[in-house]
């Protein structure tokens, strides 16, 4: 084991090891962030659709779910980043002479926040199924709209209600953005397999990679569950504690 | 004019017809409780009266405004009808004194401040001004339904409808909610339970309507129903002999 080096600097370029791995966690953690409010938003968009009143609006948010939920991820990758700008001449031209990296951002984002996003919108649809038919009746009852009913009433007894599989989903963000590497997005695991195969230093670079990889789930699940407790209420409890 | 008025509405679920031809009104200032066996349609038909269910025939009038008319505000006509639930339905995550200013805030456009004021004058009246910061879990269950009582009358509703608001209640707490009630109704307040308390009915009710598989088979004053059993229906003599011995 060398552990120095880290700070060796890598064949052709200035950067040392450790300076390319931490640029990769940098990507990593832009990418599961930015994933991570896109599937936040469009998750709940599709478990509200899945709910509300509007029967077509449910049936398209089922379709959804179904396609986004039912193809392997790293299929996903690849249409977002090979097949859809073949399929759309307009984006391939802007792809073509922008920075692959922003491409490369850019379809990783979008690809697992929509793939997150799916699997959160089954959470809220179940989280909402799960107050049962009063809560939304009362709120009805008193006049509220249904957006103002689901704005002030049925989301967020459901968020709070989510909370424990939300943060699971969270995590699972964070491990997927590995699968970023198969775009060639430079990510932490795309710098830690580029180390190893230049310096043959397999062990050391994934044990920099794990421990990272480590660092960053428990941090997402504390950070989750700070927000959890702070936004607690008596008689709410969150669902599936043991899905952690 | 009826504060309340059914003329021949009907209701079905695909094929299972709920409602049958109801026909019935409740003057200002009336209390008409409904009873009659579980599955008879009473709960559908009070939720008919505030739109939370659709009906295919006939007209309901709340007020003159007509329910079933798609050009009425619906979200405007609910918050004039207040509604108590069997299981409270109050907001878990609201405290509540945030459950009575919600609908008063969001739909009324009061202040926070005025809504506050008007939220713990109506506490006050069900004897819960110091609960206000609680959350409901904190309750018991005939604070819970006194708390939602107060919150169905912070939109200063013209009639209230009550579905069944004791039978989740504990004996010892279903005192409380029916003087709550009885009080509102000497206070001259409109009011249509579903309730099986058939001591409340003889107390505080001016005329009682019988249930059975979605029609209204009697719709009499109080009086002649409880006290005069050959005015009553084989099938009314049966059902309330049956309650009457619990
Ligand atoms: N959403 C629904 N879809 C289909 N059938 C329904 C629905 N809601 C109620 N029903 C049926 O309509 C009938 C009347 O129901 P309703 O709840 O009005 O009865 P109820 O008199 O209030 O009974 P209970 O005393 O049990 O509350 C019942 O047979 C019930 O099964
Ligand atoms: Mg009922």
């Amino acid at each position: 084991m060398n552990w120095r080096i880290f700070l060796e600097t890598m064949p052709e370029g200035d950067a040392t090891w450790w300076q390319m791995l931490a640029s990769g966690l940098g990507w990593t953690l832009a990418c599961a962030a930015t994933a991570w409010i896109i599937a936040l938003a469009a998750g709940t968009s599709i478990g509200i659709a899945r709910t509300g009143t509007s029967r077509a609006a449910s049936r398209v948010a089922a379709t959804y779910v179904e396609l986004f939920r039912n193809i392997p991820l790293i299929i996903q990758f690849f249409l977002w980043y090979f097949v859809l700008p073949e399929l759309c001449p307009p984006l391939k031209r802007w792809v073509v002479q922008a920075d692959p990296a922003a491409v490369q951002f850019l379809a990783a984002t979008l690809c697992l926040g929509l793939f997150t996003s799916a699997r959160i919108a089954e959470q809220v649809r179940a989280g909402i199924e799960s107050l049962g038919r009063g809560q939304r009746q009362a709120a009805r009852a008193m006049g509220l709209n249904e957006a103002q009913c689901y704005r002030h009433v049925l989301l967020p007894v459901t968020f709070r209600v989510i909370m424990p599989p939300l943060t699971s989903e969270l995590m699972n963000l964070v491990k997927n953005t590995a699968v970023a590497y198969s775009i060639g997005l430079a990510e932490l695991f795309f710098r830690t397999r580029e180390m190893g195969e230049i310096t043959f230093r397999y062990f050391e670079a994934f044990a920099a990679a794990t421990l990272a990889y480590m660092v960053i789930a428990l941090a997402a699940n504390r950070a989750m569950r700070f927000i959890e407790r702070r936004i607690a209420v008596p008689g709410v409890a969150g669902t599936a504690r043991s899905a952690h | 004019m009826s504060m309340i008025s059914l003329e021949a509405v009907s209701k079905w679920y695909d094929s299972f017809k709920v409602l049958d031809a109801c026909t019935t009104a409740i003057e200002r200032g009336e209390v008409v409780v409904i009873c009659g066996p579980s599955g008879s349609g009473k709960s559908t038909l009070i939720k008919c009266i505030n739109a939370l269910e659709p009906f295919q025939q006939g007209t309901i009038l709340v007020d003159g405004i007509s329910v079933g008319d798609p050009q009425t505000n619906l979200a405007r006509l609910r918050a004039r009808v207040g509604m108590v639930f069997q299981h409270f339905e109050l907001f878990p995550h609201l405290s509540v004194l945030a459950n009575l200013n919600l609908a008063q805030v969001k739909v009324l456009g009061r202040t926070r401040d005025v809504a506050s004021e008007r939220s713990l004058a109506l506490l006050d009246r069900v004897g819960l001004r110091d609960q206000a910061a609680k959350f409901p879990a904190q309750l018991s269950g005939g604070q819970q339904q006194r708390v939602a009582i107060a919150r169905a009358l912070s939109m200063d509703p013209i009639a209230m409808l009550f579905d069944e608001p004791t039978s989740a209640l504990d004996p010892e707490m279903i005192v409380e909610v029916l003087d709550v009630m009885s009080t509102l109704a000497q206070e001259g307040m409109t009011m249509l339970c579903v309730t099986h308390e058939m001591g409340f009915a003889r107390r505080v009710a001016n005329r009682v309507i019988f249930m059975d598989h979605g029609t209204i088979v009697e719709d009499v004053a109080k009086d002649a129903f409880f006290d005069d059993p050959s005015a009553r229906t084989a099938r009314a003599q049966t059902f309330l002999s049956k309650i009457l011995q619990h």
